[in-house]
């Protein structure tokens, strides 16, 4: 089995952000492996231990994106590449997908690519999609589930979490897989995975190593971020002497306001 | 001359998602500024019944492309369909409703036709016949402008109760045109679908109510002699906390959410989990028992309209969103409230 995960560094959840001159802050808060990105690396962990195969990380983001791949290594994959270009800055999901179709491809015989189903920060949850699309190959996104998987028939059987429901779905290899927080346990990195990853060769690759020549202008552009408006509230407290009380002064407001 | 916007109209079960309807009245708002009319577009099988809804909903024209090799939601025949629509129409506009199907549709088509995305719109105005759609990010704690000024379509999926639904009108005439399909097989096979545990669906809901850690925090309650292990009377214990929360959520046709603390500690499925790495929701009400309000949890919540907060701490951050606050035991004022608002509801 050839293994792709696709990783991000992002701010870690518990960061306060703000903006700063238009751009964003999230102050002392460590960069982190992006959340989402845990659980795809460790599915490409639990597909490995059970098939056999090797796994190669990916990521998109200037020089300091290898923490994150770092972790992944440190997890466990077996070989992490940055993909790093200045023509690559200000890239928006349209470029990176080009990206990294470009750099899946040059890997070469891959089996199967997971994703997180978004990153915690620009939360787009297409990139995934558009990889698959660039590659011509199926997309199965927010999966919770890998009911069955068989190297010798090349195929996966999983199971999406829809808004009603599951939707099991079986696709044939090569396919692009992202991944919902149900699915696994990620791991924590051992010790001996830290130190191998702190000693770990990183290549880098770049727009002209990828053959991309014509790196398209991003689409979108994001030209204002801003604080959401403050929710002005003061909190109403119902007192009561007993919980029967307050239950039914707190009802009685709720119908007085018509919050219901 | 073809119409310059167009809505896509996501369905399940024979029904259309009420978000589709909202993305159509977001289409229909967008007409005087593309002087254009809009064609709303359905992919299934079995769906005629849908397509005269849209059409009573201020659709000009739906285009319905009906084949039993699309009944199963699969999104490469589906992106291949629209692309296609698009491209030939020279659409300006393409609107979503963000669901669990269309938001990979829509990132798909936005390869082929090599434009923009805006996924998960709460707010758009035109500006010199641009879409300034406006976006949370970093779940909510920030938001962002969006823009896509020179490809074409501008493609964007828009948060479900972020627009408001249009008034339907059953005289309202349109036209409904037959689409000859062709679809690429994806190699792909839909087996089959499993129930949700969530029940009413997380984002469609006008009111939630949440239980967090504190659902498992009663003491009192001794579990059945067979249960040893302290984890699994957690565990019991926290499930008794979970039953009062569905018996309101019953009482007011609620949806059920849960906090990350409660799903990490394994009392209720993912698919409850409100908040960063969760579910994002904006009900009208959002009652929060025995949610402290971690700011993970606070991002997926904040713009819900109207928050009553129940808690033993008095300083618990999640008394700072809210506009109703009860000082005290969830074990003690969930089963009193959902008495009283049966009462009053007359259930």
């Amino acid at each position: 089995m050839n293994i792709v995960v696709c990783v991000k560094q992002a701010p870690d959840t518990a960061a306060t952000v703000t903006v700063e001159d238009g751009k964003v802050s999230w102050g002392d808060a460590p960069l982190v492996l992006n959340p989402w990105d845990e659980y795809a690396v460790e599915q490409a962990l639990l597909t490995k231990e059970e098939h056999d195969g090797k796994i190669t990380t990916l990521s998109l983001g200037p020089e300091d994106a290898k923490e994150a791949l770092k972790i992944a290594l440190a997890m466990g994959a077996d070989e992490a590449i940055l993909i790093s270009d200045p023509d690559f800055a200000g890239a928006d999901t349209l470029v990176a997908s080009k990206v990294l179709a470009a750099a899946i491809s040059k890997i070469e015989d891959v089996d199967l690519v997971f994703f997180g189903r978004s990153s915690v920060d620009s939360d787009s949850g297409v990139l995934g999609s558009q990889v698959a699309r660039r590659l011509g190959w199926p997309a199965l996104s927010l999966v919770s589930a890998v009911n069955e998987l068989s190297p010798d028939n090349r195929t996966i059987e999983v199971e999406r979490m829809i808004d009603e429901g599951r939707q099991i779905v079986k696709s044939p290899f090569p396919v692009v897989v992202s991944v919902v927080k149900e699915i696994n346990e990620p791991r924590y990195p051992s010790f001996m995975g830290i130190r191998k990853a702190s000693r770990a060769e990183m290549p880098i690759w770049s727009a002209a190593e990828l053959g991309l020549t014509d790196i398209p202008s991003p689409a979108m552009t994001w030209p204002e971020i801003f604080a959401p408006p403050e929710v002005e509230t003061t909190c109403e407290f119902i007192d009561g002497e007993t919980p029967e009380e307050k239950a039914n002064k707190l009802a009685d407001r709720l119908m007085e306001e018509k919050v219901i | 001359m073809a119409n310059k916007i167009f809505v896509y109209i996501d369905h399940f079960g024979g029904s259309a998602l009420p978000a589709s309807w909202e993305a159509l009245g977001a289409g229909i708002s967008l007409k005087d500024s593309y002087a254009s009319g809009v064609t709303a577009v359905l992919i299934g099988n079995e769906v005629g019944s849908i397509a005269q809804e849209a059409i009573s909903f201020g659709a000009d024209e739906v285009l319905v492309a009906d084949h039993e090799s699309v009944k199963e939601f699969r999104p490469e025949p589906f992106a291949a369909l629209l692309s296609g629509l698009l491209k030939e129409s020279a659409a300006e506009v393409f609107v979503l409703p963000n669901t669990s199907r269309t938001r990979e549709v829509a990132a798909m088509v936005a390869v082929d036709l090599e434009t923009g995305i805006a996924p998960d719109v709460i707010a758009m105005e035109v500006v010199d016949g641009v879409i300034h759609a406006t976006r949370p990010i970093y779940a909510g704690k920030l938001l962002t402008k969006v823009v896509c000024a020179t490809e074409r379509p501008q493609i964007l999926t828009l948060r479900s109760r972020a627009f408001p639904k249009p008034e339907a009108d059953s005289t309202r005439s349109g036209e409904v045109k037959d689409l000859a399909v062709d679809f690429p097989d994806p190699g792909t096979e839909v087996l089959g679908y499993k129930e949700s545990e969530a029940g009413v669906s997380l984002t469609d809901a006008g009111i939630i109510v949440t239980g967090g850690r504190g659902v498992s925090n009663n003491p009192s309650l001794e579990p059945p002699a067979d249960i040893t292990d302290e984890k699994e009377k957690e565990i019991w214990r926290a499930h008794q906390g979970f039953k009062l929360v569905q018996e309101l959520a019953e009482v007011l046709g609620a949806a059920v959410g849960a906090s990350r603390a409660s799903v990490d500690a394994g009392y209720i499925p993912y698919a409850h989990q409100v908040g960063q790495t969760g579910k994002v929701v904006s009900p009208d009400l959002y009652i929060a028992s025995g949610v402290s309000g971690a700011i993970q949890h606070l991002a997926g919540m904040r713009t819900s309209k109207n928050i009553v907060a129940i808690n033993k701490d008095p300083d618990a951050p999640i008394f700072q969103l809210a506009r109703f606050g009860v000082v005290g035991d969830l074990f003690e004022i969930l089963p009193s409230l959902t008495e009283a608002l049966k009462e009053r509801l007359g259930k």
